[in-house]
């Protein structure tokens, strides 16, 4: 279980995870978390055969609620912390353009 | 007992909100003598991120006024009544920046108020302030603050703990009333250990996630942290029920936890789990707690040793667990809706979507919480998550099944909070898992679901606080707390007036 990170690794995990890293934070991610994973070998070690995972603290079904109408916030207070908005929307960057070949 | 006005601020909650019923004071009194305080006092302590004076004066006439219009109908107010508080800076504010203490939020202020705090509010409460914390509640110490360093008011050279460290640093030094933490794997109980103070984290489920900004659903609850076991009680009935707004919500009704609190001991078993004695605990903390076990004894409590077997494992089931849900929790801070957004390069060009996402969880996210983010999406990775993520979730069942065969024969579990005492500013900054493991104690209850707490047992030779850690059944909280009391009336921690007896260091001049 054990893994030795690459850059690569590091560099791929960031753009999953949407993160822009400087050359320097790859490489003290690809170190930090190399030690970190070393430390959860420990758990590749345990036989958990046929043990349930566990999701939730305590056991629990999902709960329907009524489809009523209840109050909720006006346009405007859902945009009032926006960066940018555009009348009653969230304006975002060119998405189409740029993400060409994503 | 003669209070002068400067002293109101040392009394306990509970005794605040009599006195303000009885109409032996104000609520605007005891609001002016938390503020004086603050403006002398944090300073060098770095407890509160936001100061809302004004606001919380005008609440507190607000208060005055309508007790004043209650005449002879007191109790019609809410059992905080003209109490003043303040709150991690995790928990939603209507119309207070709410940062998390991160530079992705520094700017946001809420449309709406948490269901904690707008209980809170109905109790009466008045909000100080919001208070200092690690980014997102991830950290041991509160340096991962984006904000500002906070320090432990009982050696301003060492950490208060984290990540509920503001809470644990203002409560101690009186610079509030009492507080609400969140505890994701220890974030209540292990500050509250290194400051000397009361803390509690319920039961999974027991009190609502509603306008907390979410770091692991699975693990985190709102709890309370005061100075005086029937503070953390009070607190814990004003905030604990079912919410709609929250779908893990026990749909319970909550008792009257006060009630529980002289109940005493005695017939009770407590559980000694080997695992959490076994080497790597600090002498003096070892002395504090066997001192502690003892008191217990001769409160006619028994003890017993147990085993928890898979306790080794908890450590590293909690850090693949708790930044797997984060990595998904924070996907939301995008910069689309609310928050930082960065969507130019450095000289000045425009960029698109994909990139503007990048760059602004690039820029506004910190070290630690990059770390924890790059870690959960490493594990929930397609390819990994099997043996990382699905691994420890069934490690997690293991964990659990520890301490339900252990509860079939105890009331409850007695162990150390933290291995040792607050360590130094900086200390461990430079190694995360040499911070990791400050929580090697904590992370089990939150994994386990079940409620846990911190009580004061005792200072090391150079006067730094020392905690004991009670873990209790699912919804155990009164067994709990009443354990808590006993112990805290018989070591005469607390003063009349719910004033605590050994105090940390004035401001020095």
């Amino acid at each position: 279980m054990a893994e030795s990170l690459t850059q690569k690794d590091v560099e791929e995990i960031a753009r999953l995870a949407r993160l822009e890293l400087s050359p320097d934070e790859v490489e003290s991610l690809r170190t930090e978390l190399t030690a970190i994973l070393e430390h959860m070998a420990v758990l590749q070690a345990l036989d958990t055969e046929g043990v349930e995972p566990m999701t939730h603290a305590v056991p629990m079904h999902l709960r329907l609620r009524p489809d009523n109408v209840g109050p909720s916030l006006s346009v405007d207070q859902a945009l009032g912390d926006a960066p940018d908005r555009a009348d009653e929307y969230f304006q975002v960057p060119n998405i189409i353009k740029t993400n060409v070949g994503e | 007992m003669a209070v002068s006005e400067t002293d109101l601020i040392y009394l306990s909650a509970a005794e605040q909100a009599r006195r303000v019923r009885a109409g032996e004071v104000s609520s605007r009194q005891l609001t002016e003598a938390y503020l004086a305080r603050i403006a002398d006092m944090d300073g060098e302590i770095g407890a509160y991120v936001t100061i809302e004076g004004d606001r919380a004066l005008a609440r507190a006439d607000h208060i005055d006024a309508a007790l004043a219009g209650a005449n002879g109908h007191p109790d019609q107010l809410g059992p905080l009544a003209g109490v003043p508080i303040a709150l991690k800076d995790i928990l939603v504010t209507e119309g207070i920046k709410t940062t998390a203490a991160s530079a992705i939020l520094a700017d946001w202020i809420p449309p709406y108020d948490g269901t904690v705090v707008s209980r809170l509010s109905r109790a009466g409460a008045v909000l100080l302030g919001k208070l200092n914390l690690d980014e997102f509640a991830m950290g041991s110490s509160t340096e991962n603050s984006a904000i500002k360093t906070c320090r432990n008011p009982w050696d301003r050279s060492r950490v208060p703990g984290g990540s509920s460290g503001g809470s644990a640093a203002a409560v101690v030094s009186f610079q509030c009333a009492a507080s609400l933490g969140t505890d994701t794997g220890g974030s209540i109980r292990q500050p509250s250990a290194f400051c000397g103070i009361v803390g509690l984290k319920p039961t999974y489920g027991l009190v609502s996630r509603y306008g907390v900004i979410a770091f692991a659903s699975s693990l985190d609850q709102v709890g309370p942290m005061a100075r005086t076991v029937e503070d953390v009680a009070l607190l814990l009935e004003v905030i604990a029920g079912f919410d709609p707004h929250d779908s893990t919500s026990i749909d319970r009704p909550v008792p009257r936890y006060r009630d529980a609190l002289g109940r005493g001991v005695s017939g009770l078993t407590i559980g000694l789990p080997d695992e959490y004695f076994a080497g790597g605990v600090d002498a003096e903390v070892a002395r504090a707690v066997e001192a502690a076990i003892a008191t217990y004894q001769t409160l006619g409590a028994k003890t017993v040793p147990v085993s928890l077997p898979h306790t080794k494992y908890a450590l590293p089931t909690y850090y693949l667990v708790a930044p797997a849900e984060a990595s998904s929790n924070l996907a939301r801070f995008d910069g689309v809706r609310y928050g930082l957004r960065r969507s130019e390069t450095d000289d000045s060009q425009k960029v698109g979507l994909f990139d503007m996402y990048c760059k602004t969880r690039g820029a506004g996210f910190g070290p630690e919480v990059k770390r924890r983010i790059m870690l959960g999406t490493f594990a929930l990775r397609s390819g990994y998550y099997d043996a990382y993520y699905l691994k420890a979730q069934q490690v997690r069942t293991l964990i659990r099944r520890d301490f339900e065969r252990a509860f079939e024969t105890v009331d409850l579990l007695l162990a150390p909070t933290t291995p040792t005492p607050a360590f130094a500013v900086g200390e461990k900054m430079a190694n995360p898992l040499d911070m990791y493991l400050a929580d090697i104690f904590t992370l089990s209850c939150n994994l386990a679901g079940l409620p846990g707490m911190n009580v004061p047992c005792g200072f090391t030779e150079s006067g730094l606080p020392i905690g004991m850690q009670l873990l209790g059944k699912p919804l155990g909280e009164e067994t709990m707390l009443a354990a808590a009391a006993a112990f805290e009336r018989e070591i005469g921690a607390i003063g009349a007036g719910g004033v605590p007896t050994r105090r940390p260091p004035e401001v020095s001049s």
